[in-house]
């Protein structure tokens, strides 16, 4: 398995490459922060937003924190959230989706409709409220998060399943009398993949935006956490100054959604060709 | 700018001889020439009359009221306070209580009858001649059973109140109050036209400088100049918009940009780039505004004398202040009279980060394991998570561990503030010792945020409330500030000064530090060069 | 057609039980949240006699259905009610609000959907050249970076550094139209790069997938050329998810640009209702909760027949 992986990624072409490779670099950061640190996280070594220097690689941040040891941890709380919420969020919108495509009908309707009043409520003023009843820990986070984000999964797998429902194959499956899962995963999926893998890329750095707009509101991750989105809104103040120290939270979140999606276009890349053979 | 201001304030007020002046001014950094030139007083030019002033202002909200009685953040204050309406007395820039709609005030013996005069001729915007009953009005308008105000507490001190003809209003108190013509100053009690009530109120029909245009609630306020305004040499600019930006990197910006001519919050952060800019002035302003990490001192493990003293000790105050504040502001002393209070106690020590006492009187509580959990939310104050952050770090070299809970900003007054154990707070502080220990460190006070009960401090309050002699008032009110620090249920590790940012086309005299913004008199004060 | 009539029945009828429910949701969650309108109102001045008196006055002491359903019968008569926090009418305080915010979500959306569509189009024609690959990685990035942080930078250079445009969008409906567009530029340009990468990368996506169809081989056999192929038989075949993330990135623009508000100082209806939902005035979050409902509903209902008409086979199910 893993020795196949070494033997597509050879043959891959250089983006998909550099892709695995910022994958690869930020897990390491993320699993084995505390070694790679050069202070803990939450450790003041010096003044207010320092210059780049060798006691501080990046300088420092709006109280005095190394930028860079709080990158390292940050690359750890938030890669590791985001996935979380991510995937749930998917499993949570396609299942919902797809079962609303292939049984239609009521379920559909119902479905549909409820998702309906969910995203029609502003998804900020959700969270407001759901967070200030639930309280802000890490889980309550994840959940609430998927949660919101599962009915935009949820239109969107709809729609594409949609299409699919319709052709002749899935009719035919129908007839023979596959069950519902059997249809979903079987008939839809393989048949609507692109389009969800490439939203896939997309959602996942929508995470680290919607955490950094809790933030805005005092209902993100907990201090003294260091997390990228949190990062980029403490220090983003300094920006009109000319001050640059929160393009770097920011582009560490930049780096990472380049890369996923580095990945994710060379699998959509080798699942066109794999139609096509 | 910002030094000067701080010292004049202090010299002016009388709290400093010219001897501790220039000791304050140098370990403030001012070299011995230029404060002399400060306490020679700064000369200003003669105000100009005209432009179109532009205020940008945090602290509005699109449900805002400028019912005198509401009044909820710094927008609606300095609408209805600094350019529509007036009240009975003005505290001047030093700090003192002039006439403003009163001509002049006088108090019975005991303290507890105040008589107050009233200036004849006031008109309101629309023609009203002010007289009694107007007072009365808006005086009672905060009082009684059915009263929704703010400032209820504020006059409850009031027994009765009755106009002995058309222009004279006597104030009956329940007990003797010598600061009483401080409490007519508050901005709640502005005078308005009698029979103004609910959505009237809405119409900002007062006697001030300006009139009201249009408001639209958090968003802007228009106003024009009073053409019949009784206040001579006050008010010079032709019309006002005041408009609400809550975002401080926005406000900074549109400063930057000439969009607007004054902002207030300016970010302690970036405070010092701010006075580098062309054309921009920083304005630095100390007053009584200080910062509070109340605990509930009535309850385990907090009713322990020492685990508190063990917290005092246990936050590097220095540190925070140079952070958090980036040095605009002084340290704190766990107590809430502030260095430009009257009666600021000169003879005790500032408490100094020491994590070893700390640890000892952790250890005397018998607490050394326990984990404290500190309610945090920038709604507090603007850097209340990264304070508290910060003193998770300090307390843990002292071996103790606090855990930094943030909560939201929403709500954060009803749902965290005085019910949970340990949370921050923030404070404008009052003008006198007195009104300020009897709102928030009173037993049985409905903002007693700390729960303190203090038999000899309680008494000591009714004590110096009645006293008219200043010596004695003196010494009670040292004590009172000693026991508070010592014992007190809350660290208060600084005063923040009030920061600004203002076109340099603007001119202005000393700058007030009671409230922000020119004690929110800029549109009165202020003129164009 | 009739079948759509029929759909559109159907659904605007739908929509208005959707209306119905939210309105409860809306209303149980503002409920649910702790402390209401007169604690918030006083915040740290409320004393209990003072909150009482206020409950009293704005009938905050009555029960909770009573409150619902008088709000309901005068919202169904059309009368919208007044703000509790000051009194003033709701339709004189969204009014103007709402028509700001539509007038901000049409002038970026007619930037940002040409430009991301003919993007996605050009990008899927020059698959897996530079130039895609470039639009990809700089349309990944503005994605990647918060909104109001976009705005910041924004307002660095065009702003600050530059003065080409004003930092703060200080509208008013008296300023003539091209002051007024003038005055949005920043808010509108920032939010074009919030929604445009979405839409950019689902429209290359839908026709890269149809590209392999039978059909759009078949084209290409028969000797077509590229550009004729893609944007006359894979484009049309490609619209339902290129409408769909269209409709969502269009009701986010309505609903979802709070932030982007507060940056540029925008007097929009976001603002309005974070405030009023932290102040707990509930009749002023309701009124504006359910324009963003109905926006959302009629989009959504939009999105749905146009996938309809663009797909025959849905439009005649056998």
């Amino acid at each position: 398995m893993f020795s196949n992986f070494l033997k597509e990624l050879k043959n891959a072409p250089f983006a998909a490459q550099l892709g695995v490779f910022i994958i690869i670099v930020y897990l390491i950061a993320a699993i084995f922060a505390p070694l790679i640190a050069p202070y803990a996280e939450t450790e003041i070594i010096g003044d207010v937003w320092e210059e780049m220097s060798s006691k501080s690689w990046l300088g420092t941040d709006q109280i005095g924190r190394d930028l860079f040891t709080r990158l390292i941890y940050g690359a750890r709380n938030t890669i590791s959230i985001a996935f979380v919420t991510t995937i749930l969020s998917f499993f949570i919108g396609i299942c919902g989706g797809f079962m609303a495509a292939v049984i239609g009908g009521w379920i559909d309707q119902g479905m549909s409709r409820f998702v309906d009043i969910m995203m029609s409520i502003p998804i900020l003023i959700f969270a407001l409220m759901i967070l200030s009843v639930l309280g802000t820990s890490t889980p309550v986070l994840i959940g609430v998060i998927a949660v919101l984000d599962s009915t935009r999964v949820y239109r969107l797998s709809r729609a594409v399943a949609m299409d699919v429902v319709v052709m002749d194959f899935v009719e035919a499956a129908k007839l023979r009398g596959e069950n519902t899962w059997y249809l979903m995963s079987r008939e839809v999926l393989p048949n609507t993949l692109a389009p969800l893998v490439a939203e896939f890329g997309l959602r996942f750095c929508f995470v680290f935006l919607f955490i950094s707009s809790l933030s805005f509101l005092g209902l993100g991750i907990q201090p003294p956490t260091a997390d990228w989105g949190s990062m980029v809104r403490e220090n983003s103040g300094a920006i009109t100054f000319g001050i640059l120290t929160p393009l770097v939270p920011a582009a560490a979140i930049a780096i990472l959604t380049i890369g996923v999606n580095l990945v994710v276009d060379w699998f959509l890349h080798k699942t066109a060709g794999i139609k096509d053979s | 700018m910002s030094t000067k201001n701080e010292l004049e304030y202090l010299l002016k007020s009388g709290k400093v001889s010219r001897r501790d002046f220039i000791g304050r001014a140098a370990a403030l950094g001012v070299s011995a020439t230029m404060a002399s030139t400060l306490f020679a007083g700064s000369a200003s030019a003669a105000p100009k009359k005209g432009g179109r002033l532009r205020l940008g202002i945090a602290g509005g909200s699109t449900t805002e009221s400028i019912d005198t009685a509401t009044l909820p953040g710094f927008m609606a204050q300095q609408l209805s306070f600094g350019q529509l309406r007036n009240c009975l007395v003005e505290i001047d820039a030093n700090g003192k209580p002039v006439p403003e709609l009163a001509e002049s005030w006088s108090s019975s013996a005991d303290a507890k009858s105040w008589t107050f005069k009233l200036r004849k001729g006031v008109e309101f915007h629309n023609g009203k001649t002010m007289t009694a009953e107007d007072v009365i009005h808006s005086i009672n308008h905060h009082r009684g059973k059915d009263s929704k105000s703010a400032a209820k507490s504020l006059v409850a001190a009031i027994d009765e109140l009755k106009a002995d003809d058309k222009y004279t209003v006597t104030f009956n108190l329940k007990e003797g109050s010598a600061d009483f013509p401080f409490v007519a100053s508050d901005y709640h009690l502005g005078i308005v036209p009698v029979g103004t009530t609910g959505k009237d109120m809405e119409k900002g029909m007062g006697t001030g400088g300006y009139i009201l245009e249009s408001h639209e609630p958090g968003v802007r306020a228009f106003t024009k100049r009073n053409p019949n305004y009784w206040k001579e040499g006050r008010a010079h600019f032709d019309e006002i918009e005041t408009i609400g930006i809550e975002d401080s990197t926005a406000r900074t910006n549109a400063l930057k940009t000439g969009q607007i001519d004054f902002m207030n919050r300016a970010e302690s952060k970036t405070f010092h780039l701010l006075g580098r800019l062309a054309g921009i002035e920083a304005i630095k302003t100390t007053g009584t505004k200080h910062y509070t990490i109340p605990m509930h001192s009535d309850q385990a493990p907090y009713n322990n004398v020492d685990a508190r003293l063990a917290l005092k000790y246990a936050i590097d105050r220095e540190a925070v202040v140079k952070t958090i504040l980036r040095g605009h502001g002084l340290v704190g002393n766990d107590h809430p009279i502030a260095p430009s209070n009257q009666y600021f106690n000169t003879d005790l020590p500032v408490r100094e980060y020491d994590p070893e006492k700390a640890k000892f009187h952790m250890k005397k509580a018998g607490l050394s394991d326990h984990k404290f959990r500190l309610h945090t939310s920038d709604a507090a104050f603007g850097g209340a998570v990264d304070t508290a952050v910060l003193y998770k770090e300090h307390a843990a070299k002292a071996g103790i561990n606090i855990e930094v809970v943030q909560e939201p900003k929403d709500g954060y007054w009803d749902n965290v503030w005085m019910k949970k154990e340990w949370t921050f707070s923030f404070w404008s502080g009052r003008p006198t010792e007195d009104w300020m220990f009897t709102i928030g460190y009173a037993e049985g006070g409905a903002w007693n945020e700390s729960f303190f009960s203090h038999e000899r401090f309680n008494m000591l309050m009714k004590a110096g409330r009645a006293e008219l002699d200043d010596t004695k008032r003196r010494a009670i009110y040292y004590e009172m500030q000693e026991i508070c620090s010592n014992e007190g249920g809350s660290v208060i590790p600084m005063y923040a000064s009030d920061l600004a940012g203002a076109s340099s086309k603007l001119g202005h005299d000393k700058i007030a530090a009671n409230w922000e913004g020119d004690g929110m008199k800029i549109a009165e004060r202020w003129w164009f060069k | 057609m009739n079948s759509i009539l029929k759909i559109v029945a159907q659904r605007l009828a739908l929509g208005i039980f959707t209306l119905f429910v939210i309105s409860l949701v809306i209303f149980l969650g503002v409920e649910a949240l702790p402390g209401d309108l007169a604690e918030a109102v006083l915040g740290r001045s409320a004393l209990p006699e003072t909150v009482a008196a206020f409950r009293r006055e704005l009938r905050l002491d009555l029960p909770m259905h009573i409150r619902y359903i008088e709000w309901l019968t005068a919202f169904v008569q059309g009368d919208l009610g007044n703000s509790l926090a000051n009194g003033r009418e709701i339709s004189e305080l969204i009014g103007v609000r709402l028509a700001n915010t539509l007038f901000l979500a049409l002038f970026a959306a007619s930037i940002a959907v040409p430009v991301a569509v003919g993007l996605g189009i050009l990008a899927a024609l020059y698959r897996e050249t530079w130039f895609d690959k470039s639009i990809s990685m700089v349309t990944l990035s503005t994605i990647s970076v918060p909104e109001f942080f976009i705005g910041y930078i924004m307002i660095a250079f065009l702003a600050v550094q530059t003065n080409i445009f004003p930092s703060i969008s200080n509208i008013t409906w008296e300023m003539p139209f091209f002051d007024r567009l003038y005055a949005s530029a920043l808010p509108a340009i920032t939010l074009t790069f919030v929604v445009m990468a979405h839409m950019m990368r689902m429209t290359r996506a839908a026709i890269v997938n149809l590209l392999m169809s039978p059909y759009i081989e078949m084209a290409t056999l028969k000797g077509l050329p590229r550009w004729r192929v893609i944007l006359m038989h894979a484009f049309p075949n490609a619209l339902s998810p290129i409408i769909n993330v269209i409709i969502i990135n269009l009701a986010f623009l309505v609903v979802g640009v709070v932030v982007v508000e507060v940056v540029f100082v925008y007097p929009g209806l976001g603002q309005l209702l974070v405030d009023s939902v932290s102040s707990r005035d509930l009749p002023v979050v309701q009124a504006s909760c359910l324009i963003f409902a109905a926006t959302y509903v009629l989009l959504n209902l939009t999105a749905d027949i146009l996938s309809i008409v663009t797909n025959p086979r849905m439009l005649h199910p056998k």
